[in-house]
């Protein structure tokens, strides 16, 4: 068995001080939740006295990552970390073996495979079990019918619901929420949903208001109620933090998603993928940028990166649109070397001892420069953003240029990523989505990955009401010849979430809610927004909009085009303890807590964090999800790939 | 007002008060005589055991339980064993301790809760004598048997029996021996003649009281203070000797000069005593004695019994019940005949305000010169909880109020926290209720434990009164009242099912906290299913109402329960009915039983995608054109025809795929249809090529695309220009891109 990567929680732990504070700089402290997890965390581990080895479920590591490092699992006589694997346990003197699992039936195999291969070698040794986040009698049936139950001293649950992912940002990082909900019927996750809201108001106070939109959200709000019996009065006694509570189904609004995000987090996010916090990239443009080390050797492992809002250069740019970026990293860059030129003013010894004592955040700073420096040139080698503009225009007369630069069989990526956008936009401005799209049907023909072409033609079934019997035949046909018969299963789950639909006798109400929600903005302005629509050039996202207008001036004014999403629309009053109503000061904001139910999008947050920054809107917002998704992620995480021996 | 200082005797530096707390309102034949009676401290419930000893089968002994102000609780004949000793638990629970050794749990209206025994040996050597005493770890039992042997029990909830070693010396029992709680041990301080014994787990020691001498004579008697602190020793000689429990210091050393040993011996001190008394008490006689040397004396006239209380004694008789405590220091300093303390003068000022005299100025300025108003009103408050009158808590309560006007800054928690509380104690001590707490157990005792005594009692409105007017949380407060209220109503056995759902699920209503599910329970241990149901509805956390859902047998409706709490794990308890949930369960299970469960649903469209990915997984071609036709079947029954087409060019397409990889060896099973073309113009077969893009209808743009591609990735360009121009106008459009490709085309 191979031994765990530690890099991932070391690098945590590197930046263990700033890690923590970064959280609680938020409106909400969200370092009391971390600090209730860590806490919890440290008893269990307190529990099994002695020197430990932790058996990991991979997928766990990252989300742990974000609650403790190596450090404090050290501290509590964790000597070594292993991956969990069929097999014999690689050797280690340790008193416990802990496994830390999700609580699924095949890693329940593995973990008897695990004890039945060691027993013959090591009686000595104590298993644990700790089930994330919750016990189930599933797998402790399944255990017992391997026969290995007995061989477990403890066997708990680590109740990790809601993982603060950054200041105002809580993700639950469940991967599959959106898959189970919406195509097989299954309601674990809203159930964990409404046990970490539960958890998190145990915290942080009753949520006064829950306002919601979508049958999901309706679900979850249910069983909260329910719960708020059960859990009854030790929540009560906290001055509410937050005021309200907004739960939005994510089918409430399909489109976002699939929408190419176009922050400068939400172009990270969309050409390399950020995952738990982490980004990794192609090492080249890291390389030239070390000083002192030979450049012939490039290192080949890749760069990575995390990406928070600890990082005070991130955090001012990573919400902007990328057009905008270059210029606030070059303003960025002329302030860092203005303050390293101080150098020369300093005389005194006093002037030059502040002058060093500024050196390490200086430096820091530095190199996070150099290091967003290197992102910004990575996209935009993909996207020309700044030469996009005109390209189309003059793309005859580039034909010279691309002939001699680009001899490879592939469209140049800028011109497919400018390409792409602007289908997109037509779409979302209503542009010809009753008909077959022509760029699409090129794009198959060549074969493009297949996941861009499913985003393309769910986007223009979504814009278009559901697409006609004959065009979504169509590329329903196109895309299993080209792509093979075996997709038949994803569009048929794509069909099952409502992102392929066929029209149905009922007009197209895309239109009317475009225009009331005003979901597309001609003028966005990208360098200094006025509004949210600069997060993906034009398009608000339609989330975030029910948002804003639930803040002001309330859903009643939208009626008519809350009728047309789908899903009940619902405000429910939880009650408070009399001594507990806040009395607000003058000019104080409302916090809300926006829940977004099936992922939410980086540039949605990028458009939520913008409305908690205009001055007079008095709202300030903390966001959470289940998971934080991309249209590439998202509709991955809905495709069926059975596996073929043939292949 | 002046007539409160008339019932205070002094002793030394302190006074003593006697007020009277209860006329008893119990109707007892022969009074207090011959009854063994254990009456509970802080104001808790009398047992009345009449005649114990007598043994005659044809009369049994009645068992009495009274509230302390002598209102019935239960009454039953006792059928039992001869019993030696009666004693109160902390929780209200009475015990009973036979001769043989076995010990008789009841609840406080009677009804027999559980038994347990003090040993093997105990029934043949019969207990002689046992006391029940209270420890940090609960209520404890202590016997001593005829064969001279002590066994202890700490905690009767947790029951590890001690037996103690034996005592040097010692025939039949002891003159006298107390339990003492010292250093978390619990020993037993004995004497035998003149001899004193400490006997702990391992040992026995003698031991001598500093300034006792033997001259004294034998101890009779002894009596450990409540907080076991401090102890007591009776000679026969008369002699009482103080000191603390730990024996290494004397406090004082007085003779009484009563040479017969007292009924009753009992300290009466509070905390933050000035004089520490004990009291002693003969058939005629109530003796304080003080460590100062002096002694009080009360005549009494009819047989009583002492309660030792941590601040005074209360002393029941078959007529009334009076509580012998030291005045305190506060209430001496303001009822003192002459006294001068602030608080004396601020409730004359306030006694001449009501008079609309302008003395209460000239007292007032009195206070305000030495600055001590606000220590005034403090001493008031203070007094006013001190208080069992109303009327005296009023006009202290009043002054303080007075007092309060003139001052700024004064924080008002503590008058009105006494305020509050003693309108609470005022309510629990009407003697309906009979709960004469003072203020200074009240306050040792906790208002959750005071709400847990009304609860037992069944004082279930008073409680939910007290709960409201002091402002507790629901959950600590009226909702564990009702959950009680509840858990008792649904035993009521001459009501109906219906109409005690009814009640209860009105009473109880949403309130946190409330766990209808133990409610449920409750109704299900008394044999009352269908109301056990009923209530279960009302249960909010669906994972509670499974289980005993299942446990009746009621598999459906727990399901159905289960399913709505969301918590796919529950679901585990079921197999069979299809739902939701099940669903997501068989996921994570077998395929098979998967399939089974679409089956029996009639989902023909998932059972068609089963086969579909099963097809998958096959091997042989055959068998997995068998399963895509079993697929092709569902969907058709699912009237999915687009599938159902689609399903059959890829068995079409397979076959073909089959066919030429046979005859050519081309290797295409398993690819798509667009690469298959792909493949096959590569392979330079062309002719099949175009015969799929007829059969399967291939649009024509997509298909020349590739043609052209594939030409050119040969550099086939004179095939390319003749294809270009055998077709229609749309394809030099197409040829663009081909540019951009390869620059080398002559186009």
């Amino acid at each position: 068995m191979m031994r765990l990567r530690r890099s991932h929680l070391i690098c945590c732990a590197a930046s263990k001080e700033k890690m923590a504070a970064h959280l609680s700089y938020g409106r909400v402290n969200l370092n009391i939740l971390r600090e209730a997890a860590r806490k919890e965390l440290r008893e269990f581990l307190d529990k099994c006295a002695g020197s430990k080895a932790i058996v990991w479920d991979e997928y766990l590591t990252g989300p742990f990552g974000l609650i403790a490092q190596y450090s404090l699992l050290k501290e509590h006589e964790v000597e070594k970390m292993f991956t969990l694997k069929n097999g014999r346990l690689p050797p280690a003197d340790v008193k416990n073996i802990i496994f830390f699992v999700r609580p699924r039936l095949e890693l329940m195999d593995i973990i008897a495979d695990n004890i039945t291969s060691e027993d013959r070698h090591h009686s000595s040794r104590d298993f644990h079990i700790l089930f994330v986040p919750r016990r189930s009698m599933l797998c402790e049936q399944r255990l017992k019918e391997q026969g290995v139950l007995a061989s477990f001293i403890n066997i708990d649950e680590y109740i990790l619901d809601l993982i603060p992912y950054d200041g105002d940002l809580l993700s639950m990082e469940y991967e599959s929420a959106f898959r189970e909900c919406y195509l097989e019927n299954d309601q674990t996750s809203l159930y964990h949903t409404a046990k970490g809201l539960m958890t998190l108001q145990a915290l942080y106070g009753t949520i006064p208001q829950i306002y919601g939109k979508g049958e999901c959200a309706r679900l979850v709000a249910n069983m909260m109620l329910r719960m708020k019996r059960e859990f009854a009065g030790s929540q009560n006694q906290i001055l509410p933090v937050f005021d309200t509570l907004l739960l939005l189904d994510r089918n409430v609004d399909l489109l976002t998603p699939l929408a190419t995000q176009l922050t400068y987090e939400g172009l990270i996010d969309e050409i390399y993928g950020i995952s738990n916090g982490y980004v990794k990239l192609p090492p080249e443009k890291f390389a030239q940028k070390k000083q002192g080390e030979g450049s012939k050797d490039l290192p080949t492992e890749p760069k990575k990166l995390q990406l928070n809002s600890a990082e005070e250069l991130y955090a001012e740019i990573r919400d902007k649109n990328f057009n905008a970026v270059g210029a606030a990293l070059s303003k960025k860059a002329k302030i860092i070397s203005a303050a390293f030129e101080e150098r020369h003013n300093a005389k005194t010894v006093g002037e030059i001892k502040q002058f060093v004592s500024q050196l390490p955040h200086m430096q820091a700073a530095r190199s996070s420069l150099a290091n967003h420096t290197s992102i910004a040139e990575l996209i935009k080698d993909i996207t020309s953003f700044l030469a996009l503009k005109s390209l189309k225009t003059t793309i005859s007369i580039n034909i010279h240029y691309y002939v001699v630069n680009h001899l490879s069989s592939h469209v140049s990526a800028s011109e497919a990523f400018f390409d792409n956008l602007t289908v997109e936009q037509e779409f979302m401005t209503g542009v010809d989505t009753d008909k077959v799209n022509t760029y699409i049907e090129d794009c198959i023909a060549q074969k493009d990955p297949l996941i861009k072409i499913l985003r393309l033609v769910c986007m223009q079934s979504v814009c278009n009401n559901g697409l006609k019997h004959k065009v979504m035949d169509y590329y329903k046909r196109e895309i299993l010849q080209t792509y093979g018969y075996e997709h038949i299963l994803t569009l048929n789950n794509l069909e099952k979430a409502g992102l392929l639909k066929p029209q149905t006798g009922s007009r197209n109400n895309y239109p009317t809610i475009r225009k009331t929600l005003k979901l597309w903005m001609e003028d966005a302005n990208e360098q200094n927004p006025n509004d949210i629509s600069y997060v993906y050039s034009g398009y608000s996202p339609l989330s975030i909009r029910l948002t804003q207008i639930l803040a002001r001036p309330g859903w009643r004014s939208i009626e008519e085009v809350l009728k047309m999403l789908p899903g009940p629309h619902f405000e429910e009053r939880q009650q408070l303890p009399s001594g507990l109503h806040k009395k607000r000061q003058q000019g104080e904001n409302r916090t809300t807590l926006v829940f977004f139910l099936g992922g939410v999008t980086y540039a949605e947050i990028a458009a939520l964090r913008f409305l908690s920054q205009v001055e007079d809107s008095g709202m300030e917002y903390v966001i959470a999800t289940t998971k934080l998704i991309n249209g590439t992620t998202w509709i991955k995480s809905l495709m069926d790939r059975p596996e073929s021996p043939t292949q | 007002m002046a007539f409160i200082t008339a019932s205070w005797n002094p002793l030394g530096d302190a006074f003593y008060r006697k007020t009277d707390l209860y006329e008893m309102s119990w109707s007892l034949r022969d009074g207090l005589r011959d009854s063994l009676v254990a009456a509970a401290p802080y104001g808790g419930p009398i047992a009345l055991l009449r005649e114990p000893q007598r043994r005659s089968p044809s009369s049994r002994p009645q068992l009495e339980i009274y509230s302390a102000s002598g209102g019935t609780v239960a009454s039953f004949p006792w059928k039992s064993g001869p019993v030696v000793q009666l004693g109160w638990t902390v929780s209200d629970e009475l015990l009973c301790i036979q001769e043989d050794g076995t010990v008789l749990i009841y609840d406080l209206f009677g009804s027999f809760k559980r038994h347990f025994s003090m040993g093997q040996e105990v029934v043949q050597s019969q207990v002689m004598e046992a006391k029940v005493f209270h420890s940090p770890y609960g209520t404890g039992i202590a016997i001593v048997t005829s064969s001279s042997r002590f066994t202890l029990a700490t905690n009767i909830d947790d029951l590890k029996l001690r037996r103690l070693p034996e005592v040097p010396g010692l025939q039949g029992k002891p003159s006298c021996w107390v339990v003492l709680t010292q250093d978390r041990q619990t020993k037993v301080l004995l004497s035998n003649g003149p001899e004193l014994f400490i006997l702990d787990n391992t040992s026995c020691t003698v031991v001598c009281p500093p300034g006792l001498s033997p001259q004294d004579g034998n101890i009779v008697h002894m009596s450990v203070s409540f907080s076991y602190k401090y102890l007591a020793l009776l000679t026969d000689s008369g002699h009482l000797w103080t000191g603390l429990s730990t024996l290494q210091e004397k406090l004082s050393d007085v003779d009484t000069k009563k040479t017969m040993a007292p009924k009753q011996m009992l300290w009466c001190r509070r905390p933050k005593s000035q004089q520490p008394s004990v009291v002693l008490m003969w058939d005629r006689l109530l003796l304080v004695v003080g460590v100062c040397n002096e002694t009080i004396q009360y005549p009494i006239e009819d047989p009583c019994v002492l309660v030792g209380e941590m601040d005074g004694v209360r002393i029941i008789s078959s007529s009334n019940q009076e509580l012998l405590q030291e005045v305190p220091l506060v209430c001496q300093d303001i009822f003192k005949i002459a006294s001068m303390a602030p608080g004396a003068l601020l409730l004359e000022a306030h006694r001449e305000y009501e008079k609309s005299s302008q003395k209460a100025d000239e007292y007032l300025r009195e206070i305000k010169e030495q600055s001590m108003l606000g220590e005034a009103v403090r001493q008031c408050v203070e007094a006013a909880g001190h208080e069992y009158d109303t009327n005296t808590q009023k006009s202290l309560m009043r002054a303080a109020s007075f007092g309060k006007c003139f001052l700024t800054d004064f924080s008002p928690d503590q008058f009105v926290t006494t305020c509050r509380e003693l309108r609470v104690l005022n309510a629990v001590r009407d003697s309906s209720v009979g709960l004469p707490l003072t203020h200074t157990q009240f306050k040792q005792l906790t208002l959750q434990v005071l709400i847990d005594r009304l609860v037992y009692r069944q004082f279930y409105p008073l409680a939910i009164e007290v709960c409201r007017y002091l402002k507790i949380p629901d959950y600590q407060g009226v909702s564990r009242v009702l959950k009680h209220w509840a858990s008792c109503k649904v035993q009521q056995k001459d009501l109906t099912d219906d109409a005690i759902a009814r009640a209860v699920c009105m009473k109880v209503g949403d309130s946190p906290g409330v766990s209808y599910s133990d409610i449920a329970a409750k109704a299900y241990e008394c044999g009352r299913a269908e109301l056990a149901i009923k209530l279960l509805d009302f249960e909010a956390r669906s994972g509670e109402q499974v289980p005993l859902l299942l446990k009746m047998k009621r598999s459906q409706l727990a399901l159905s329960k289960a399913v709505e709490s969301g918590d796919t794990d529950l679901g585990e308890c079921f197999t069979g009915r299809s739902q939701p949930l099940q669903t997501g369960f068989c996921k994570l299970q077998e395929q098979e039983t998967l399939k089974d469960l679409y089956n029996q649903d009639d989902d023909h469209q998932e059972l068609a995608n089963y086969y579909v990915t099963a097809s998958y997984r096959e091997k042989r071609l055959e068998g997995r054109l068998s399963l895509l036709q079993s697929a092709v079947d569902e969907y058709n029954k699912a009237k999915n025809e687009f599938a159902v087409k689609t399903t059959e060019d890829e068995m079409r397409l397979l076959r073909f795929q089959r066919k030429l990889d046979d005859e050519k060896g081309a290797g295409l099973l398993g690819l798509s249809l667009q690469v298959t073309m792909e493949t096959l113009l590569s392979l330079g077969l062309h002719k099949q090529a175009e015969q799929l893009y007829k059969d399967f209808r291939v649009p024509d743009k997509r298909y020349w695309w590739l043609k052209l591609k594939s030409l050119a990735e040969k550099e086939e360009w004179d095939e390319l220009e003749k294809f270009s121009k055998s077709k229609n106008s749309e394809l030099p459009q197409l040829c663009f891109p081909l540019v951009v490709h390869f620059p080398d085309c002559s186009l």
